[in-house]
């Protein structure tokens, strides 16, 4: 095996068991603690697909600021791990079957698909994940939606306020 | 690397999310549930941008097939990020009315 596809599985084993442990753990901090570990897997994943930017976006804007939101209000609460009551056993039974056959319904499907068969992922050549020519195409041809997602932050904070507000 | 070792890695956390979002009671969990549905679809549309990336490179040298994609994600994470601040915006207000963050106090709104 080449060194790409250790670093390939070691992130993908990492990002799976972290995301089981967000829903193992009984404490909403430690759950808040591995879902962070999810991420900085994921911006791992970004880092060996060559797309610098979204790797460096990713661990700024969710692990630093969303998470950091999450904690904050989680601490706010002061919710207690004994205090969460627990669904029925059975109802967590069948969402376990449920998610567990919606995951073997979409994997038979990629598996005999013909379309993608063989294709290859480029991981380490091209340019397309550097801040460069993503800028210029973000300015160029999307600069419409940059400037509505303004928009659409102001309605948002306006939004938070209000709600915080009452 | 084979495009479908991405498309089963994405498949796996997506799954995970939704099992977690139909087991904890904890709004806040399901949220972060959510948050991870996400980023599994982010992480595809990166593979798949990569794909078409490599595909378009063989037909022309220097063209730049797939940047759309990874625009695409930028934009899931600027919405994303609006989205957590008025849900958990949300949440603090629920918490405050009703002293739990129990998605069941959820199923009466009309009240």
């Amino acid at each position: 095996m080449s060194t790409l596809e250790i670093l390939f599985f070691a992130l993908s084993a990492f990002a799976l068991v972290s995301a089981i442990m967000v829903l193992l753990s009984k404490n909403p901090i430690h759950s808040v603690l591995w879902l962070i570990l999810v991420f900085f897997a994921i911006s791992g994943h970004y880092v060996l697909l060559n797309a610098q930017f979204l790797a460096i976006v990713n661990i700024i804007v969710y692990a630093g600021a969303i998470m950091v939101l999450f904690l904050f209000v989680i601490m706010l609460m002061n919710v207690k791990e004994d205090k969460e009551p627990q669904k029925k056993l059975w109802v967590k039974l069948v969402g376990v079957v449920a998610g567990g056959s919606f995951l073997l319904l979409l994997v038979a499907l990629v598996k005999q698909t013909t379309q993608i068969q063989g294709k290859q992922v480029l991981l380490k050549d091209g340019v397309i994940g550097l801040i460069h020519p993503l800028g210029q195409v973000l300015f160029n041809d999307f600069v419409v939606p940059f400037e509505i997602s303004s928009v659409l932050f102001l309605s948002a904070m306006v939004g938070a306020v209000i709600i915080g507000k009452k | 690397m084979p495009i479908q070792y991405y498309i089963f890695l994405c498949l796996g956390l997506f799954s995970i999310g939704v099992v977690g979002v139909l087991t904890r009671r904890n709004a806040i969990i399901v949220f972060m549930c959510i948050e991870l549905m996400l980023n599994a679809v982010n992480l595809l549309l990166v593979a798949f941008s990569k794909m078409y990336h490599g595909l378009g490179l063989q037909t022309q040298p220097g063209s730049l097939a797939g940047i759309d994609a990874q625009i695409f994600v930028f934009f899931i994470m600027v919405v994303a990020a609006a989205e957590v601040s008025v849900g958990l915006a949300i949440i603090v207000m629920m918490y405050r009315n009703v002293h739990s963050v129990d998605i069941n106090f959820l199923n009466r709104l009309k009240n």
